[in-house]
């Protein structure tokens, strides 16, 4: 049995999440990288990697790392905060997806820019809404 | 209650090096957003941040939210800069605070 979920995150919800996160800024692609995997079975647990291009210096690197998605309930996925200290901009995690759809990843350097990318990924069982029935 | 954590911290690195550190912990994760057997919303039982600190100064942090996967898995990198204790931290809903240790020799 499916539940329809009107509190679903759309592409306007998505854009409202980066928006809260970039402000005004220009929001550029390139610089990050994401690695998830094109077609997962179960949106359970789906790995996700997300580097940036960065030296990771005082004057040079990646302030924090925001992950959104488009059809989850919430737009939100995660948010990880850097400093030089890390030595290299990456991690790594699991995440949940309850649809087919895209995932954004959104990088704040030390400078004030903005830099992006997404991906598609396409999920065959789904995850969050599904129902204990 | 304490829950299960797996971490895997490099024991010995050279000074300035960059090493990786796995960690996982044991949590359900519940989203907030699934309907149980008697037709109500299972309530929202996540952890909400993870932090790491190295010997007292802050390597690492995350915000996690309803989509993070059940037994939450992070890697994430740091940069050996000195012998002693590397800490994390995680805390969530329904009060779930948790904080476990690694050791680590740099040489």
């Amino acid at each position: 049995v499916l539940k329809i979920d009107s509190a679903r995150a759309t592409p306007e919800t998505l854009q409202a999440a980066i928006k809260n996160i970039v402000g005004e800024a220009p929001l550029r692609r390139g610089k990050v990288a994401i690695d998830v995997p094109p077609l997962v079975e179960n949106g359970n647990t789906v790995p996700l990697t997300v580097s940036v291009e960065s030296p990771m210096t005082a004057a040079d690197h990646v302030k924090a790392i925001h992950v959104f998605n488009e059809k989850n309930p919430q737009p939100n996925v995660i948010g990880v905060k850097l400093s030089p200290r890390a030595g290299k901009a990456q991690f790594s995690t699991r995440i949940k997806l309850a649809a087919a759809q895209k995932v954004v990843a959104v990088a704040q350097l030390s400078d004030g820019s903005f830099w992006s990318a997404d991906a598609d990924v396409i999920v065959t069982i789904a995850a969050c809404v599904e129902d204990l029935q | 209650m304490t829950a299960r954590a797996l971490i895997n911290v490099p024991a010995k690195a050279r000074r300035g090096e960059v090493i990786e550190i796995k960690t996982l912990i044991a949590h359900p994760m519940e989203s907030g957003f699934r309907v149980g057997l008697n037709g109500a919303l299972i309530p929202r039982d996540i952890i909400t941040s993870f932090v790491a600190t190295h010997n007292g100064e802050e390597i690492f942090r995350a915000d996690f939210s309803p989509a993070i996967a059940a037994n939450p898995f992070v890697t994430f990198h740091t940069v050996a800069t000195a012998t002693g204790t590397i800490a994390f931290t995680w805390t969530g809903d329904n009060g779930f605070a948790q904080t476990e240790e690694a050791p680590i020799t740099v040489e």
